[in-house]
């Protein structure tokens, strides 16, 4: 029996034990709508229509390659605070302050002009992971902007995750061990041969690495030697950049463990002391830990947060195989991950709790939210702002983590990503939603909001309640829901009656002439209704 | 009486409740597995519980400072060390004073509200921030994963079958509420998580009550249950957080602002004081990781540091101070804890790294008032590496709480917090549910029960303790606050008894034996020579 014939046997075992023994083998098609829209909501924020019918008709492995493919690099972003009560004195009006001097005025201006920039790259992203890979990797090496209090090493510590989101692990690692941004936050620039501060030397294991699982047996000693390893490093505050000072460096030899193979760095002077850092490198990477807690942290990021036995031994195992063969390198994981047949298993589907910003930014992409256009500077940037603090006041803050773990939803037992939904953040999730269906957000004379009629005029057949209630689970719903309540969704639309044709007449009434008041008003007033609906169900929260 | 013994003597003979189920009063169904299914009621007490969770490691040490051991510790911090003439002193102890900004915690000592216990922790110190916060929030061992919280045991043992059948008329409010973001790891239950989080209760959003489907039994159809579970917990609180918010319509005039944690307090006084029956309240107050700059160099007694902790006293205060105003403060204990303290000795960056045990706060009307525990002994030298031993285990703090303050007995309390903890006084005999055991911390104040002879020693000292019976536990610690040797661990006869300390080829140094025996503990200092 192969592979595929041996789950399909098991399926209703499988259904029935809610869990999955697929493993990493290549999945085989079906890969149609169902398939297209769960691979997208899980590397995408939301699932526009544009990406589905981008897509259409190509094969797993072409969709996998498109999807891996790096973006360019962004341009940074600028100053878009003047106003008023404040005038950068450095950084004109439109222009990018990330390498100019700070003004302490200026801090908290650029600080909410880095995020807003993020976000508007968020919900402008290309049909790639990419986007979704750098929020990984700042859950990953988590860093503070209000910790930190000035936005040029926020914005150069997102550069480094960005331009080594689809790259090399190890690179990665070291580089974030360099980064200005890093060093002040883990106080890895206080770090020197008379004081040690073990905070960075901690979190690189614990982390960073290789994790706190079973076999993560490194010692309170070994925190201490790479403490040692890694005195020496002191951040510039004008070019933001960081060094590396022998005379600040312990010299000395660093004995490590039996975790670590008893592993002994020999402490060296001058400037040869900066090399002392591959070696740490080294010894950490040849733990096998390192790649599986990894693995692990990306398997909870983007399928589930529960890994049982046979998940660590058939897809979490092998992963880690792969990124350690493949010396690393990111992509060969991913690309593994997302083409199995565990990631399309129906049991791994609907079953991510939307992360506020997945939520916030999805929605927005989903439905075509219009914001205001990059020339109208100003607007451009708030209403970007206003997405990223719907996500905060749910409890994700982009920049901000609550501490150098990341967000809890990643890593506290029992009920990982549940803990995003509570009796306050789940109201404001509706909130957020009833808001953008409704009457939208509305500041100096700009609006944004779900223009529904044109979300409903570009699905195949909208005349169709029937049509129209199923093509629009298939883009804003990832889990199937029953028959009572698809019919309850047409009672809305057909506004307590019972006959179809009660909303084709009215559709096609709107759509004879688009300017009549009444009659878009009768349409509009029972989309919002059922959007709203269906955004306020317990459903529209799973990816 | 109980109220859970009351209902036991009272229901067969039929007399009437208020409370209504499905219109019926309780006497329709007197003989019905329902009666014995409501004779599992929780426990009848009005009293609450507020923690205070301090994230990030308080240094204890800069806030309860030890004027008996200030010149060791001057050595240890210099750079740090607030000047002697500015630390605050309190009402009858001249060993324990407190940091300069914490004049209202000093003002609730001295009115009798206020405890100070010294040198909380536990075996084995974890220094990670992750780990021992979790080992504080769930009560674990320290080398042990426990899922679920503390209090959410508790909460779990009071209404079992929560959230199924809840709320109902006789607990129609939230079990726990956690002002802020998470619903905290520490009201996690054995299945599900017994607390709500709530932000701010006035704008407190009403879901919509619709159709729900069935969920499938898949990975996706577990969490649309939960989520499911949640909007409709969100829904039916939302309206009593509501209408308990309006019921109070003036508040203490004297909250400091742009204090987070007095913000979070005035909502909780604000709830306790509409009537909520909710019995545990969590708030929070981060930043306490100062591993750098956490004093001004210039003025020690000022910095980052002493932000905070000005912070937590005028919070504390300011909610005391309000729940007299609002009439509720016999109904209400506090306490404060962090997930360790901070090193003994500073560091060259006019900070402290992750450390042990440290002092935690109870406050309330009813708070044991004294300073439980002697002060942390600081040695002449300090190491990085030294830290304070722990004098009381924190899970000794909760155990006490639950016992002298939810009036929990014994059985139940071995199921919440999972093995016996010594109990220690920390709320005022005069309140109900008071223990009734012997006042031994008064009758053994000032005297030597744990002593060893020779000291210093080289290969073997002997231990002498006493014991008032029961049991009784004699354990060695180093300098790092770590358990090295648990010497004794049994049930002893009352009197004298002796013990060696073999010297098993330790590090030449000081040692501390502790003594715990019921509501009392002591620790000696020892040292090993070459």
């Amino acid at each position: 029996m192969d592979r595929r014939s041996f789950i399909t046997a098991n399926s209703t075992k499988r259904a029935s034990s809610q869990r999955t023994n697929a493993g990493l083998f290549p999945y085989s098609p079906p890969f149609d709508t169902a398939e297209i829209s769960h691979l997208f909501k899980r590397v995408l924020f939301g699932v526009k229509q544009a990406d589905l019918s981008k897509v259409k008709g190509k094969s797993l492995e072409v969709v996998l390659d498109l999807l891996l493919v790096a973006d360019p690099t962004p341009a940074p972003p600028v100053n878009n605070y003047n106003d008023t009560s404040y005038t950068d004195p450095v950084v004109p009006l439109g222009q990018s302050w990330v390498t100019a001097p700070n003004d302490g005025n200026a801090t908290s201006r650029r600080i909410t002009s880095f995020k807003s920039w993020w976000i508007g790259l968020m919900l402008n992203q290309n049909t790639t992971i990419h986007e979704k890979m750098v929020l990984f990797w700042h859950n990953h090496f988590a860093t503070e902007s209000i910790d930190i209090n000035d936005a040029r090493y926020a914005y150069k510590h997102n550069a480094l995750i960005r331009s080594l989101a689809l790259g090399n692990f190890k690179t990665l690692v070291k580089e974030i061990t360099l980064d200005p941004g890093m060093l002040r936050y883990l106080n890895g620039y206080l770090n020197n041969k008379t004081s040690p501060d073990e905070n960075y030397a901690r979190e690189l294991q614990e982390l960073f690495t290789l994790g706190k699982g079973p076999k993560s047996n490194y010692t309170e000693s070994d925190v201490k030697q790479a403490a040692r390893v890694l005195t020496g490093y002191t951040v510039n505050p004008t070019t933001i950049s960081s060094a590396f000072d022998p005379n600040k460096h312990d010299t000395g030899n660093k004995q490590f463990s039996a975790f670590y193979n008893n592993a002994l760095i020999t402490g060296k002077t001058g400037v040869n002391g900066a090399s002392e850092l591959d070696d740490l490198i080294n010894i950490i990477f040849q733990q096998p830990e390192t790649a599986l807690y990894v693995c692990r942290r990306l398997y909870r990021f983007f399928i589930y947060y529960d890994i049982d036995e046979a998940t660590e031994t058939n897809v979490i195992a092998p992963l880690a195989t792969i990124f350690r063969n493949s010396n690393y390198e990111i992509k060969p994981v991913l690309k593994a991950l997302f083409g199995s047949e565990h990631f399309f298993d129906p049991v791994n589907r609907a079953c991510m709790i939307k992360s506020p910003i997945d939520f916030c930014v999805g929605l927005s992409r989903e439905f075509n939210i219009v914001f205001p256009i990059s020339a109208d500077l100003a607007n451009h940037y708030y209403m970007h702002d206003y997405i990223r603090t719907q996500a905060s006041n749910m409890q994700q803050n982009l920049g901000d983590p609550p501490s150098v773990a990341g967000w809890s939803a990643y890593y506290q037992e029992p009920q990982f990503h549940e803990l995003w939904i509570n009796a306050d953040t789940l109201p404001r999730r509706n909130q957020f939603s009833d808001t953008m269906i409704g009457n939208g957000y509305t500041r100096n004379g700009k609006n944004i909001k779900i223009d529904i009629l044109a979300f409903v005029d570009s699905l195949p057949n909208p005349a169709d309640p029937n049509i129209l209630i199923l093509d629009s689970l298939l883009i804003i719903y990832s889990i199937e829901i029953s028959k009572e309540v698809k019919s309850f969704l047409k009672t809305i639309l057909l506004s307590g009656q019972s006959t179809d044709s009660y909303w084709t007449d009215a559709w096609v009434a709107y759509k004879a002439n688009v300017n009549i008041a009444a009659n878009r008003t009768i349409v509009l007033t029972r989309l919002q209704a059922l959007f709203k609906y269906l955004m306020n169900l317990p459903e529209y929260q799973l990816s | 009486m109980k109220r859970r013994d009351f209902i036991r003597r009272t229901a067969p003979a039929g007399i009437l409740f208020p409370a209504l189920i499905n219109g019926f009063t309780f006497k329709a169904f007197a003989d019905s597995p329902l009666v014995s299914a409501l004779t599992q009621a929780p426990t009848e007490t009005d009293h609450v519980l507020v923690i205070v969770q301090l994230n990030g490691g308080n240094d204890g040490l800069n806030m309860v400072i030890p004027f008996d051991q200030y010149d060791n510790l001057s050595n240890a911090r210099s750079n740090i060390i607030i000047p002697r003439n500015k630390i605050l002193k309190l009402d009858g102890t001249s060993f324990t004073g407190l940091h300069p900004s914490m004049t209202g915690l000093q003002t609730l000592f001295n009115e009798e509200k206020l405890q100070i216990v010294q040198s909380v922790g536990y075996p084995q110190p974890n220094f990670s921030h992750f780990r021992a916060t979790d080992i504080w929030l769930s009560a674990s061992d320290s080398n042990q994963t426990i899922n679920s919280g503390w209090a959410g045991r508790y909460l779990h043992e009071e209404y079992t079958n929560f959230p199924t059948g809840y709320p109902n008329s006789v607990m129609p409010d939230p079990l726990a509420i956690q002002i802020g973001s998470f619903v905290s790891p520490a009201m996690q239950g054995p299945g599900v998580n017994m607390g709500m989080a709530i932000s701010d209760p006035v704008n407190f959003y009403n879901l919509i009550n619709g159709v729900q489907g069935i969920a499938p039994n898949t990975r996706g159809g577990k969490e649309l249950t939960y989520i499911r579970q949640i909007a409709q917990q969100a829904q039916q609180y939302g309206a009593v957080i509501k209408s308990a918010a309006a019921k109070v319509t003036k508040q203490f005039s004297g909250y400091p602002t742009g204090n987070s944690l007095a913000d979070q307090l005035k909502i909780v006084a604000r709830l306790i004081a509409g009537g909520l029956k909710t019995r545990i309240y969590m708030v929070s107050l981060g930043g306490f990781d100062t591993h750098a700059q956490q004093v001004n160099a210039n003025a020690t007694e000022t910095g980052a540091h002493a932000v905070l902790l000005q912070k937590v006293s005028e919070g504390i205060k300011a909610f005391m101070d309000d729940l007299d105003f609002l009439n509720s403060s016999k109904r209400v204990i506090g306490m404060t804890f962090s997930e360790f303290g901070r090193r003994i000795k500073s560091n060259a960056s006019g900070g402290t790294d992750h450390g042990a045990a440290a002092p935690l706060f109870v406050f309330g009307h009813y708070a044991q008032n004294d300073v439980t525990g002697t002060s942390p002994i600081i040695n002449l030298t300090t190491g990085t590496a030294d830290n304070i031993p722990m004098q009381y285990d924190f899970r000794s703090i909760y155990a006490s709480i639950l016992q002298q303050w939810f009036c929990v007995p014994e059985a139940t309390l071995t199921n919440v917090m999972l093995k016996n903890f010594q109990n220690i006084q920390v709320v005022k005999k005069s309140a109900p549910c008071m223990s009734s055991s012997p006042d031994l911390l008064i009758a053994n104040a000032g005297k030597n029960i744990i002593s060893n002879y020779p000291n210093p020693f080289q290969t073997s000292t002997t231990i002498s303790y006493e014991s008032s019976g029961g049991h009784t536990l004699v354990q060695v610690f180093n300098t790092e606050g770590k358990l090295i040797k648990t010497l004794v661990d049994a049930d002893l006869s009352a009197g004298t008894h002796k013990i060696t300390f073999e010297n098993e080829g330790f590090v030449p140094g000081v040692y501390f034996a502790r003594l715990q025996n019921q509501t009392i503990q002591q620790i000696r200092t020892m040292l090993i020579v070459n």
